[in-house]
C-alpha cells in the first residue's frame, strides 16, 4: 500500500514538469521573432558579455517576459485547478467562465476613467475577477445548471461576451483608452517591464498561498458535500476561499498580461492526466506546468508569423480551443 | 451519578428544518451506547435529516443535541468529526481513487497543517481497511470493486476516523442481497467491538434483525422506540406505512419478519 501522498507517480510528475519548464525557459530566452539573437548570444549575455544589442534584447525584453510568463502561468494554472475542483467541472476555467473577462473589463473601465496601464491598480483587476467569479459560480449553482458541465461554460461564454461588448463600446468611443490597452486586451506578456508588474506579485503569492491551504479541504469536498462536512470541513467556507483565491490569482495575472484564456483549462487537465484527480497533487503539478504552457505559447507567438509577433492570447486560444472541443466531444466528461 | 451510562447521543426538544419548513419537530430521543440503532419510517419522514442533524450538518433550530452530555452546538466541525463519523449517501469517489486513498480521508479530522501525517494515522488506516476485510484490495481503484466492497471501503473511511460513534445513511441502498448481508454483518461486528452505530434503514426485516434498538419515525416525530421485538407490531407498521400485514418470527434469529403486506386488512385477520 502506498504509504504517503508523495507517491512515485507524483515524483515523476513533479520532475517531468520541472524538466519541461527548464527546456521552455531556455527556448523563451533563446528564440526571438527574428534570428539575430540566438542561444550563443544569450549564453554570452548571461555570462556578462555580449554586444549592446544582445544585452538589451535579452536582459530588457526576454528575461522580463520569461519571468512574467512564469508568474502568469503559475497563477492561471493554480486558478484553473481550483475552479475545476470546486465546481466539479473539468471545463470550469477562468477564461471560459468570464473571470478573466470580468477582470479585464474592470481594468478597461478604470483606464477609461483616467487610470493608466503603467500604474495599473492591481486591486481593480482583482475586484473585476471576483465579480466575474461570483456571477459564473452563482449561475452554476442555479437549479438545473449545476449538473451539466457544458451549460456552465455556456453561461460563462454569455458573461464573457457581454463583458467583451462592454469593453468594445468603451474602446470604440474612447481613443486614448483604445491606444493604451489594444494589445493588453488580447493578452500578452511582451513589452511589459518588471517594475510595472511588481505590485501584482505579492497579490499573486497570497492567492497561491490560499490555494495551497485550500487543497486539502477541496480534496475532501471532491467526495461530496456531506462527506466533507462529516470529515470536519466547512464546504461554504472552502468555496468562499476558492473564490477569493481565484480572484487574487486571475486578477494579478490579468493585471500583468491581460486576459489569457485556456491556460486554466489545459494545464489542470494535463496535471490530472499525470498525477490523477486528487487536487492536492494536481494543484502542485498545475502550478509547475502553468509556466511551461504560457512560455511555450509565447515562444510560438514569436515564430508563427515571423517577423511580426502574434499576441499570446491568440496562440493560447489556438492551442486551447481544439482541446476544449476534444473534451466536450469525448463520450464521457471525467468525473471530478 | 446515574447508574446507567448516559446515552451516546441525546436530543432534547430538537427542531430541525430548512429556512421556513420544519422537518423534525420537538424530538426527544436517546441513542444507547455500544448498540446498533436503526431509524425506520416512510420516505420523507425526516430520517436522513435527523441523522444529518445528529452529525451537526444542519444546525438545530430549537432544542439541543447532547453528545456524551456535551451540547454539540458548542463543538467545531472538526471536534465533531473526531468523536462522530458520518457516512452520508452522497459520497462520490473521483475516477482512479483507490481504497487506501479513500480511507486516508478518514484521518482528516485528526491531521492538518500543524499535525502532519504520522505512524498512528497510517496504523488507523491499515486497521480500518483490515476491519472492512479489504486488505488485499487496498491499492485497487474503487471503480474495480463490487458494490458491497465499495460500500465497505466507504465504511472503512468512517472507521479510520476512529470515533466511538458511527452514523450511516442507508448503508445498503442499491446493494443486492449478498452485498447487503456483507455490510450488515460488518456493522454487527463493529458493535460487538464497542462502537455505537446509528443507521437509517429502509428494509424492516433487516432493521429488526441487525439492530438492537429501533426508532420509528413518521412526519418528523418518533412514534415508537425500543427493541425490535417489543415495538414492532402490525399496528406500528400500519401507522408508519399505511399498510396491513402479519408478523412471524424469523426461524433463525427470532426477530420479526413482515409477511402478507397489503393495503386492505382482508384475509389478514386470524
Amino acid at each position: 500500500m502506498a504509504t504517503t501522498f508523495l507517491s512515485r507517480r507524483m515524483l515523476i510528475g513533479v520532475l517531468a514538469a520541472l524538466g519541461l519548464l527548464a527546456i521552455v525557459v531556455l527556448l523563451s530566452l533563446g528564440v526571438g521573432s527574428d534570428n539575430t539573437i540566438g542561444f550563443a548570444q544569450v549564453l554570452a549575455v548571461l555570462q556578462g558579455a555580449g554586444d549592446d544589442q544582445s544585452r538589451m534584447t535579452v536582459l530588457d525584453l526576454r528575461v522580463p517576459r520569461t519571468i512574467i510568463g512564469c508568474f502568469v502561468g503559475v497563477a492561471l494554472g493554480a486558478a484553473g485547478a481550483l475552479l475545476q475542483s470546486a465546481a466539479r467541472n473539468p471545463l470550469a476555467e477562468p477564461g471560459l467562465l468570464g473571470v478573466s473577462a470580468g477582470s479585464a473589463t474592470a481594468v478597461v473601465i478604470s483606464i477609461a476613467l483616467g487610470a493608466s496601464l503603467d500604474n495599473l491598480q492591481v486591486w481593480i483587476a482583482i475586484v473585476g475577477a471576483l465579480l466575474g467569479c461570483s456571477v459564473a459560480l452563482g449561475v452554476a449553482r442555479m437549479s438545473g445548471l449545476g449538473d451539466d458541465p457544458i451549460r456552465l461554460v455556456l453561461a460563462g461564454a454569455a458573461l464573457s461576451s457581454m463583458l467583451a461588448a462592454v469593453s468594445s463600446v468603451i474602446l470604440l468611443t474612447d481613443q486614448r483608452t483604445a491606444d493604451e490597452v489594444r494589445f493588453w486586451t488580447i493578452g500578452a506578456i511582451a513589452g511589459r517591464n518588471l517594475s510595472s508588474i511588481q505590485p501584482a506579485i505579492p497579490v499573486l503569492l497570497l492567492g497561491l498561498a490560499v490555494a495551497l491551504l485550500l487543497a486539502r479541504p477541496l480534496a475532501a469536498l471532491a467526495l461530496g458535500e456531506k462527506v466533507a462536512s462529516g470529515l470536519g470541513q466547512r464546504p461554504k467556507l472552502v468555496r468562499t476561499g476558492v473564490m477569493i483565491s481565484v480572484a487574487l490569482l486571475v486578477g494579478s495575472a490579468t493585471a500583468m498580461a491581460g486576459p489569457i484564456g485556456f491556460v486554466g483549462l489545459v494545464v489542470p487537465i494535463a496535471a490530472r492526466a499525470i498525477v490523477g484527480p486528487d487536487i492536492r497533487r494536481a494543484l502542485i503539478v498545475a502550478v509547475l506546468l502553468g509556466p511551461s504552457f504560457v512560455l511555450l505559447a509565447d515562444v510560438l507567438s514569436r515564430i508563427v508569423a515571423r517577423p511580426t509577433e502574434t499576441p499570446l492570447g491568440v496562440i493560447s486560444a489556438l492551442i486551447g480551443a481544439p482541446i476544449l472541443v476534444l473534451i466536450v466531444r469525448s463520450q464521457r466528461l471525467p468525473a471530478l | 451519578m446515574s447508574v446507567f451510562p448516559p446515552a451516546a447521543l441525546q436530543t432534547q426538544n430538537l427542531v430541525l428544518g430548512y429556512q421556513r419548513t420544519t422537518i423534525i419537530d420537538q424530538l426527544n430521543t436517546e441513542i444507547p451506547h455500544g448498540q446498533v440503532t436503526a431509524i425506520i419510517g416512510p420516505n420523507g419522514c425526516g430520517k436522513s435529516t435527523l441523522l444529518a442533524g445528529l452529525a451537526k450538518l444542519h444546525p438545530a433550530k430549537q432544542g439541543q443535541i447532547l453528545l456524551d452530555g456535551r451540547d454539540i452546538a458548542r463543538l467545531s466541525p472538526r471536534e465533531m468529526a473526531q468523536s462522530l463519523a458520518l457516512l452520508p449517501q452522497d459520497g462520490v469517489a473521483p475516477d482512479g481513487m483507490t481504497v487506501a486513498d479513500l480511507v486516508r480521508f478518514g484521518r482528516h479530522p485528526h491531521t492538518g497543517l500543524l499535525r502532519q501525517w504520522s505512524k498512528d494515522d497510517q496504523q488507523a488506516v491499515v486497521e480500518a481497511i483490515a476491519t472492512a476485510d479489504l486488505s488485499s484490495m487496498a491499492d485497487r481503484p474503487l471503480t474495480t470493486l463490487s458494490g458491497g466492497q465499495r460500500q465497505r471501503a466507504w465504511i472503512a473511511m468512517a472507521l479510520a476516523q476512529a470515533t466511538p460513534l458511527l452514523l450511516l445513511d442507508e448503508p445498503t441502498a442499491a446493494l443486492d442481497l449478498g452485498h447487503q448481508i456483507e455490510v450488515f454483518e460488518l456493522i454487527r461486528q463493529l458493535a460487538s467491538e464497542g462502537k455505537t452505530v446509528v443507521m437509517v434503514v429502509h428494509d424492516l426485516a433487516s432493521a429488526c434483525r441487525y439492530a438492537d434498538h429501533l426508532i420509528a419515525m413518521r412526519t418528523g416525530t418518533i412514534i415508537a422506540a425500543g427493541a425490535p421485538k417489543t415495538i414492532v407490531t402490525p399496528e406500528l407498521i400500519h401507522q408508519l406505512y399505511g399498510v396491513h400485514c402479519r408478523l412471524i418470527p424469523d426461524p433463525v434469529s427470532g426477530t420479526p419478519i413482515i409477511v402478507g403486506v397489503q393495503r386492505s386488512i382482508e384475509k389478514l385477520e386470524e
